[in-house]
């Protein structure tokens, strides 16, 4: 079982949904990267997402546009983010980790490469943009020969033909994008997120997560309770760009806390 | 011989191509591929582009002898395919002409662009104000200060112009820019994109709207000289112009194409925007594969080029294709020889061309020299250059 399964499943033994915050390697500055990873595991994370900068980040609103432009002002590409990562991963043997990133990078560097890479580092599972099912096939299937788990985007767009298209590839969980836009846009309508997530369990015994546009511990509550996993990305990227220095770790920390508080009062109340 | 028919049925063009998109752009384009689809040989939507092409923007655009250019390089005759004298001023409007009619069909209120020299947000705002679309520009803020005159005619043609302020600031970034206005307006939203790049079926649909290029030369050039030219030369940027005089031409053998690259500084300085003559690294940007200057780690790099228009670090994947194949060549000029064939075509033929189309005409001027008097060179004249006076002027320390 992969790790990303396991922690699905003993997050559904205790009745509880997971949160998967989501950060940019490199972002404020890539000696932070290890101990961010490290704050978001003991605030709550169940998982982390770790974006790869990128030049181009076309699904990205300006929060995490930012924090690549940042990254890469401290030459953080795909090969150091994946060094920071394993070097998490020396000491955490438990969370899943997550690469969220764009196509480009990983081609640059080679698929076999890449792939050869991430699993030296013990990284659980890939989620490329630019990738939809029909041009992704062989990445898909490297990844899976190595035990690595291929997260999909369903998007509010998507019909069911597509959605049974998705998930004969994917695995580990199904990605619901909340909203018709990019990352960090506004508030999502919690009711047809429910809709479509329902929709989507129509098809497959896969966990679904929802991300894009959760921004507070009331919205992380609410998609929680009509979901197995919360994404939290460009409020969490917004905390590292505000805070200076100092105040970073625990800023995140806080935040993070409250979320999972949130998501977990919910649990506790049914 | 099995006649040309690329791209496949998913966009490729062999490796190049394809549909690299988020999920949320994935049904968008598909309901475009599909209404393309429908409407490209259905005889209403073409009588009425057609009718668009020829009363207002003009067509067929004239083939001219310039005579004493020809004179002056001593060699092969040169012609140039008049673009410049379309409505709004390059060979731009030729596409967006057919996507704004097909937006219309579509029944979206509203369009987007990116735009790089200007030249494509102004003939999308141009036939936007004609139809009564809203109309949002995207322009790289890098590119509105060089290419003012353009900015303000965007403006007066009523539509919203956005300054795209991340990445480098240029058309690289307006495409992103614009797509992510896509993804979150795709329901009322129509997006014309203006070269042969992004996903399918952009490539594909922005080379057959502008093949009306290519297809008046097959016409015009046996009236004028009882045979087709011997070279063609277009400059590339994302190969739209190129596309369009090149494809009706890609079966006919005997006839040589080249594309003409902006090398900048010079290749060997680095700063360039010229994809396929560097022999740059095949990637994935703005929705295809393609040829992508970039660094090892797969960074889009920063391009450099004088003219707007050709500063980008992709090319359209159906160039990609074809320099793979063998069947076109490509090659690069510099920004001063660029300028220098500027200032030529603007003394000895009475012509102001664009920035971009002066690398080719630089090219023509090469070649031309080493060819014998009764062989032909065809060179697409882009655009005219009135977009680029301030840029001239300046390079020339000359303030207006
Ligand atoms: C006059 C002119 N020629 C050429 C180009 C380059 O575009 P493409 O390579 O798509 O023809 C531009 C782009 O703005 C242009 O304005």
């Amino acid at each position: 079982m992969s790790r990303i399964q396991a922690t699905f499943k003993s997050l559904k033994n205790k009745k509880e949904k997971a949160l998967i915050p989501f950060f940019t390697a490199g972002d404020p500055h890539p000696d932070k990267t290890v101990e961010i990873m490290n704050t978001l595991v003991s605030a709550g994370a169940d998982m982390i997402e770790l974006g790869i900068p990128f030049s181009d980040p076309m699904a990205d609103g300006p929060v995490i546009q930012r924090a690549s432009e940042r990254a890469l002002k401290n030459n953080v590409g795909i090969t150091t983010t994946i060094k920071l990562a394993a070097e998490f991963r020396k000491n955490n043997k438990t969370t899943p980790i997550i690469l969220m990133g764009y196509a480009n990078p990983i081609e640059a560097i080679g698929i076999d490469n890449f792939v050869s890479l991430i699993k030296d580092a013990d990284i659980d599972g890939v989620i490329t943009v630019d990738y939809p099912p029909e041009e992704s096939e062989q990445f898909v299937k490297k990844l899976k020969e190595n035990g690595i788990d291929s997260i999909f985007l369903i998007s509010p767009t998507t019909d069911n033909k597509r959605i049974e298209l998705i998930i004969n590839q994917a695995t580990g969980f199904l990605y619901y994008v909340s909203l018709k836009g990019v990352t960090g846009s506004a508030n999502i309508d919690i009711n047809q997120v429910s809709k479509k997530v329902k929709n989507i369990k129509e098809f497959t015994e896969l966990p679904v997560g929802v991300g894009f546009g959760v921004r507070d511990a009331k919205t992380a509550k609410e998609v929680a309770a009509i979901s197995d996993a919360v994404v939290i990305g460009s409020r969490i990227v917004q905390e590292i760009e505000e805070s200076n220095d100092g105040d970073l770790i625990n800023n995140i920390r806080n935040l993070v806390v409250e979320m999972k508080n949130s998501i977990s009062e919910e649990v506790i109340s049914k | 011989m099995q006649p040309y028919d690329l791209p496949d049925d998913f966009g490729h063009f062999g490796q190049f191509g394809g549909t690299f998109v988020a999920e949320t752009l994935i049904e968008a384009l598909d309901e475009l591929r599909d209404m393309y689809a429908k409407y490209k040989d259905d005889p209403d939507f073409l009588t009425e582009f057609h009718h668009d092409l020829k009363h207002f923007v003009g067509r067929p655009s004239p083939i001219y002898f310039a005579e004493r250019l020809t004179k002056k390089i001593g060699g092969a005759k040169i012609y140039l395919k008049r673009e410049d004298l379309n409505h709004t001023g390059a060979h731009k409007v030729n596409n967006t002409v057919g996507q704004a009619l097909l937006a219309k069909r579509m029944g979206k209120p509203r369009v987007i662009a990116e735009t790089g020299a200007g030249q494509h947000g102004v003939a999308t705002a141009t036939i936007a104000a004609r139809l009564g679309l809203e109309c949002v520009v995207y322009m790289g803020a890098e590119d509105i200060k060089r290419q003012s005159p353009n900015v303000y005619r965007m403006k007066l043609l009523g539509a919203t112009v956005v300054p795209v302020e991340s990445g480098s600031k240029t058309l690289k970034d307006a495409l992103n820019e614009a797509l992510r206005d896509w993804v979150t307006n795709v329901s009322n939203t129509f997006y014309i994109i203006g070269t042969v790049a992004g996903p399918h079926p952009y490539p594909m649909m922005v080379r057959d709207f502008n093949s009306v290029v290519g297809k008046e030369c097959k016409i015009q050039m046996p009236e004028l000289e009882n045979k087709q030219p011997d070279v063609i030369v277009a400059c590339v940027g994302g190969g739209s112009n190129a596309m369009g005089i090149f494809y009706p031409y890609i079966d006919d053998k005997n006839v040589q194409l080249v594309g003409v690259e902006a090398a900048g500084d010079g290749i060997e300085t680095g700063k360039h925007a010229a994809p396929l003559t560097s022999n740059s690294a095949i990637g994935v940007l703005h929705g295809n594969r393609t040829y992508l200057m970039q660094n090892d780690e797969g960074q889009i790099i920063d391009t450099h080029s004088v003219s707007a228009g050709l500063d980008y670090p992709g090319v359209g994947p159906e160039h990609a294709w074809l320099k793979d194949s063998g069947r076109a060549s490509y090659v690069a000029i510099t920004d001063k020889e660029a300028l220098e064939s500027f200032h030529n075509l603007c003394l000895i033929e009475g012509i102001i061309p664009a920035l971009e189309t002066s690398h080719a005409l630089a090219y023509a001027e090469k070649i031309a020299a080493k060819m014998s008097p009764e062989e032909i060179i065809l060179v697409n004249l882009s655009g005219r250059g009135d977009k680029d006076i301030n840029t001239v002027a300046d390079i020339s320390g000359i303030s207006l």
